[in-house]
């Protein structure tokens, strides 16, 4: 968990300097577009965590396992997060670039659901007193939620909006300049051990808070010192 | 390298607030995120210890 940190904070100190130093000004938005190395990683993020949530909720669902509940629910406030800070700076350059800060654009509206689907798990886990009847519910909207992923990603494709297309996908070559890429894809990992190494510590925390009458949580070292 | 001096680079070619805006509030969320996960397990692990002391002095 502290290598994920590590990692984490050297990809971000790397990938900011190469998005605030090396990448040239962009010709038509000018530095404008800087905010595209925090916005494009924090949303791949925010919809990956979906993802990986639902993932654990499906598995706990299905075996019945405490360890993959709590997994999901460690990822969710992380998520959420994340789907906020796309919001936010998608908001602070769709100003500038676009003249408003909100649309009701079907890329943006779909990320705002994903928010709203994130506080609404996170919501519902705290409502149900019994853990493991909160564990289902929760799974079962993360499930339920889950189709929202491929509307986001598609929205730009499906309907004609005034979000651009993406920039980089799987099949083509990305539309931007290499040294811009490389900034973002340094960012969007730091994004990813960021992601890992919180998750991680939060799940201890929910072990610790759910199973704190067990033996062998009693005899963890930092219990006994 | 783009910037000639340090002002040019806070300027950000007059996207400033745009820019520095987005920065700060996602350094701001992340900061808050890792104080309160901090804050948690300090928390939980008070509670365990507790508890654990408590268990211990039944068995007595």
């Amino acid at each position: 968990m502290p290598w994920f940190a590590a990692a984490a904070f050297c990809l971000t100190v790397a990938g900011l300097y190469v998005g605030f130093f090396m990448a040239p000004t962009d010709a038509q938005q000018g530095d404008g577009y800087r905010i595209i190395f925090l916005h494009v990683p924090v949303s791949w993020m925010s919809m990956f965590i979906y993802v990986v949530m639902a993932f654990w909720a499906a598995v706990g669902l299905i075996f019945n396992s405490r360890l993959s509940a709590m997994m999901a629910s460690a990822l969710a406030p992380t998520g959420a997060m994340f789907a906020f800070l796309s919001l936010w700076t998608g908001a602070l350059w769709g100003k500038p670039m676009w003249g408003t800060w909100w649309v009701w654009d079907a890329r943006l509206t779909s990320e705002l659901i994903l928010l709203f689907l994130y506080m609404g798990f996170m919501a519902l886990q705290s409502a149900i007193d019994d853990q493991r009847r909160a564990d289902k519910a929760g799974a079962v909207l993360a499930l339920v939620g889950v189709v929202n992923i491929p509307v986001i990603y598609f929205s730009v494709q499906w309907w004609n909006t005034l979000h651009q297309g993406a920039s980089v996908s799987l099949t083509q070559a990305p539309s931007m300049a290499t040294i811009m890429l490389i900034g973002m894809l340094l960012m969007a990992l730091a994004a990813w051990m960021y992601t890992i190494a919180v998750a991680l510590m939060r799940v201890r925390c929910i072990i610790l808070e759910r199973e704190y009458r067990t033996a062998w949580v009693n005899d963890l070292k930092e219990i006994r010192q | 390298m783009n910037w000639t001096n340090p002002n040019e680079f806070f300027a950000m070619g007059g996207y400033a607030t745009y820019v520095w805006g987005s920065v700060g509030v996602t350094v701001l969320v992340l900061y808050a995120e890792c104080l309160f996960l901090l804050k948690r397990r300090k928390t939980a692990l008070a509670h365990v210890k507790r508890d654990a002391a408590l268990g211990a002095e039944d068995s007595k």
